[in-house]
C-alpha cells in the first residue's frame, strides 16, 4: 500500500550528510525530526523551502520519500531511504541513531 | 616509476588551485549546483547516500610507499580512518566534507597524485596488469604504455566531453590480469612481423547494462603510432557515438550498431589521414624518456631456491597454504611477486583501514623497492619480495591482518560498495559478500575448492564486475525488497566470457544457499584437476539450473 505521508530530504552542502526538512523549515540530520506532511499541497509547500535552502546553499538536491507515520514513529518505507537515515549497514560504527524521538538543537 | 617534472608539478598545482576557486565559489553561491556539479565530477568529487565520495586515481595501480603512507594520512585526517580500493585501481574515500577537498588534493598533489578525471565524460584512470614489470609471463611492460596514455588523455582539449565515460586497460602478457576484453578499448602488447613490440586493439567491450565482449579492430600495431591510432578511435567515437541517450552512450554500442567491419573502417580511414602527421603524436624522444621511468630496480643477485624458503614450506602448513595463493613467480631469479587479501573474512572486500595502508607502505620498503600495486580484484600487490623473506613477510602480515590465504579462491569477492553507500544501487552486496565469505570461512574448504571468482553488483552498472565472475551476482529491487540474480560462467581473462543467468533471482536470505548449491554442484562434477570455470564449461549450465530449482 503506497504511503501518503512523505518528509522532505537532502544532502548538506558542506559535508553531503543526509539531513531532513522540519516543520520549524530547519534542516536536522534525525528522520525523527523531519516534517511529516499528507497530500500535494503541504508538500509543495515543504519542497518550495527546501528549495530556498538550496539558493541559501545550505542544501543540495531536496527530494520528497513516502513515510509511515504512527504509534511507532516515522519510518521509510524504502530501503534505500532506511539507509540514508540509519546509516551503513556494514558500519555500524557510523550508525545514526534513528529509534530516538526528535531532539531540539 | 613515473616521477613528476616541472610540467606535471604545475599542471596538478593548478588544477588544485582552479578547484579551490571554483568550491569556494560554490559555497559564496557564485555558482549553483548545475555548474559547479560538472566540474566537481571532473575531480572525482561525487555526492552519495551518505556524503560526499573522492575517488583518487591511482595510475595503472602503481603506488610508492610515500604516496600510500599519504592516502592513509588523508583517510584519518580527513575521512574516517578507511579508504577503499576498487575496480579500476583507484582508491575511494566516502566521508570527505567539501571543503576539505582542495585541501586533500593539495596534500595528493604533494606526493604527485590527483583525482582529475576519476569521473565524468573522458578518458578515466589507464589500468593495467598489477604484475607489469615484474611478471614471469610478461612480453613487454605495459606500465610505460599506460603512462603515455595518461599523460596523452589528461585534459585532452578534444576529448574531454566525450559522450560517456571512456576506459582504458592494456596488458603485457598473454595471461590477463587486466580484463583488457571488457573495456572500452583493450591494449594487449604482442610481437610484431618483425619481432618488436606493438599493441593488439581490442574496442567496444564493457559491462553495466548491456555487456560486451570487446572487438579486435587491429590485428597488429606499432608502439609509434598507439597515440595516433587512439586518437583516431576516440575521434570516431566523439563524433559518432550517442548523446541522446545515456544508456546508449559508450563506445561498445556504436561497434555494435555500425557493425565491427564499419567501424574498423571508420578508425582506420581516419588513421591513415592523421598517420602523415608531423610531428607524430608519439615522438621517438618521448617514448625513450618515459621507458627510462621504469627501468627495474637494483636486484640483488639472489638464487633461484632459498633453503629457508623451501624448509618453512615443509614445516608450516599455514605458511605453506598462504604461499600457494598469494606469490607468482617473479621474471627475476630469487624475487617473488607477493599478492596481499584485503579480503579479510566476514571483512568489507577491497577497504582498508590506515593503520594497514601504512603497515603496507612499511612492508613494501622492508621486502622490496618501496612499490606496492593495487589490482582490479581490490586486493594488492608487493611486487618485488625476495623469496627467502617470505616467511618473515607472512608473518608480519599475519599480524596486521592482512594474511589471509585466500586470494583467488570463494572468499576472495570482489564487491561493488552497494545500496549501503551508492546513490545508483539497488540492493546491497556488501553484506552478500560478509556472508558468503563467513559461510566458507574453512580454509581447508577453500583451498580445496580451489581457484573460484566470485563478484557482486548491487545495480545493473556492474561496479562489480558481476558479468565476468564465475560466480556472479546482481542486486535488483523487486518490489522493493531487495533480490540476487545469479550468473554463472563468467571469465575477465583472455578466454573472457559473459556470465549466464541461471534463473529468478533469490531472497537475501536464500542467496548463500544458492551459493553453495552452485559450489557443491561443482564439486560433485569435477574432473581430475578441473577448476570450477573449466566444470561449468565441461557440462553446462543445465546442472546447476537443476541444482538450484530442481527439475522443470
Amino acid at each position: 500500500m503506497a504511503s501518503s505521508h512523505r518528509i522532505v530530504t537532502a544532502n548538506r552542502l558542506r559535508d553531503g550528510a543526509v539531513v531532513y526538512l522540519t516543520a520549524e523549515g530547519r534542516w536536522s540530520d534525525m528522520l525523527a525530526c523531519g516534517a511529516v506532511v499528507e497530500g500535494e499541497a503541504a508538500l509543495a509547500v515543504l519542497l518550495a523551502q527546501a528549495e530556498r535552502s538550496v539558493a541559501d546553499r545550505l542544501v543540495v538536491a531536496p527530494y520528497a520519500f513516502p513515510v509511515t507515520s504512527g504509534d511507532d514513529g516515522v519510518h521509510p518505507t524504502q530501503k534505500r531511504e532506511q539507509i540514508r537515515a540509519a546509516g551503513p549497514t556494514v558500519h555500524p560504527q557510523f550508525a545514526r541513531a534513528t529509534g530516538l524521538p526528535c531532539a531540539t538543537r | 616509476m613515473y616521477r613528476y617534472d616541472a610540467f606535471d608539478h604545475t599542471l596538478v598545482a593548478e588544477r588544485v588551485a582552479q578547484f579551490r576557486d571554483q568550491v569556494n565559489r560554490r559555497v559564496a553561491g557564485a555558482l549553483t549546483e548545475d555548474e559547479f556539479k560538472p566540474l566537481r565530477l571532473m575531480n572525482g568529487l561525487y555526492l552519495q547516500l551518505h556524503a560526499y565520495m573522492l575517488r583518487v586515481a591511482i595510475p595503472y595501480g602503481v603506488l610508492s610507499a610515500t604516496q600510500m603512507r599519504r592516502l592513509a594520512h588523508i583517510a584519518r585526517t580527513y575521512d574516517k580512518g578507511y579508504g577503499h580500493f576498487t575496480t579500476r585501481q583507484n582508491i575511494q574515500y566516502n566521508w570527505p566534507d567539501l571543503e576539505d577537498v582542495p585541501d586533500i588534493l593539495e596534500e595528493l598533489a604533494e606526493v604527485e597524485m590527483h583525482a582529475i578525471q576519476t569521473s565524468g565524460n573522458c578518458i578515466r584512470n589507464v589500468t593495467a596488469d598489477p604484475f607489469a614489470g615484474v611478471a614471469a609471463d610478461e612480453f613487454d611492460d605495459p606500465r610505460v604504455y599506460a603512462e603515455i596514455i595518461r599523460q596523452w588523455s589528461t585534459l585532452h582539449p578534444e576529448f574531454s566531453f566525450l559522450p560517456r565515460k571512456f576506459k582504458i586497460a592494456i596488458t603485457g602478457a598473454p595471461n590477463d590480469r587486466a580484463a583488457v576484453m571488457v573495456h572500452d578499448i583493450g591494449l594487449r602488447m604482442v610481437a610484431g612481423p618483425d619481432g618488436q613490440p606493438g599493441f593488439e586493439v581490442i574496442v567496444g567491450g564493457g559491462q553495466g547494462r548491456t555487456p560486451m565482449i570487446g572487438h579486435v579492430v587491429r590485428g597488429y600495431l606499432p608502439v609509434p603510432q598507439l597515440l595516433t591510432y587512439l586518437e583516431a578511435v576516440l575521434r570516431v567515437y566523439n563524433q559518432l557515438g550517442r548523446r541522446d541517450n545515456l544508456y546508449k552512450a559508450r563506445i561498445k554500442i556504436l561497434v555494435h550498431e555500425t557493425g565491427k567491419e564499419e567501424f574498423t573502417r571508420l578508425v582506420e580511414q581516419e588513421f591513415a589521414s592523421m598517420a602523415s602527421e608531423n610531428p607524430p603524436a608519439l615522438p621517438g624522444g618521448e617514448l625513450a624518456r618515459i621507458r627510462a621511468c621504469f627501468q627495474p630496480p637494483a636486484y640483488a643477485d639472489l638464487p633461484a631456491s632459498s633453503p629457508e624458503h623451501d624448509l618453512a614450506l615443509t614445516q608450516n602448513r599455514a605458511f605453506a597454504r598462504w604461499v600457494k595463493t598469494a606469490v607468482a613467480q617473479h621474471k627475476q631469479a630469487g624475487y617473488a611477486i607477493v599478492t596481499i587479501s584485503l579480503k579479510p573474512i566476514g571483512g568489507i572486500p577491497g577497504d582498508a583501514s590506515a593503520e594497514e595502508m601504512d603497515a603496507v607502505a612499511d612492508l613494501s620498503e622492508r621486502y622490496g623497492f618501496g612499490e606496492i600495486r593495487v589490482t582490479h580484484e581490490q586486493n594488492l600487490v608487493l611486487p618485488d619480495v625476495p623469496r627467502k623473506d617470505l616467511f618473515a613477510l607472512w608473518q608480519a602480515l599475519e599480524t596486521a591482518g592482512l594474511g589471509t590465504a585466500n586470494v583467488g579462491l570463494v572468499s576472495d569477492i570482489i564487491a561493488c560498495p552497494g545500496l549501503d553507500y551508492c546513490n545508483l544501487a539497488n540492493a546491497r552486496s556488501i553484506p552478500i559478500a560478509q556472508e558468503i565469505s563467513e559461510r566458507f570461512a574453512d580454509l581447508d574448504r577453500q583451498h580445496d575448492i580451489g581457484e573460484l571468482k566470485v563478484k557482486i553488483s548491487g545495480c545493473i552498472n556492474a561496479c562489480g564486475h558481476h558479468h565476468v565472475g564465475h560466480i556472479g551476482i546482481l542486486g535488483v529491487d523487486r518490489k522493493g525488497v531487495e533480490y540476487y540474480q545469479v550468473t554463472l560462467g563468467g571469465d575477465g581473462t583472455q578466454s573472457a566470457t559473459l556470465g549466464e543467468i541461471v534463473g529468478p533471482s533469490f531472497a537475501g536470505g536464500e542467496i548463500v544457499n544458492a551459493v553453495e548449491t552452485v559450489v557443491a554442484t561443482y564439486l560433485a562434477a569435477r574432473g581430475e584437476g578441473e577448476r570450477f570455470l573449466d566444470t561449468y564449461r565441461r557440462i553446462g549450465a543445465a546442472p546447476f539450473k537443476e541444482a538450484l530449482y530442481g527439475t522443470r
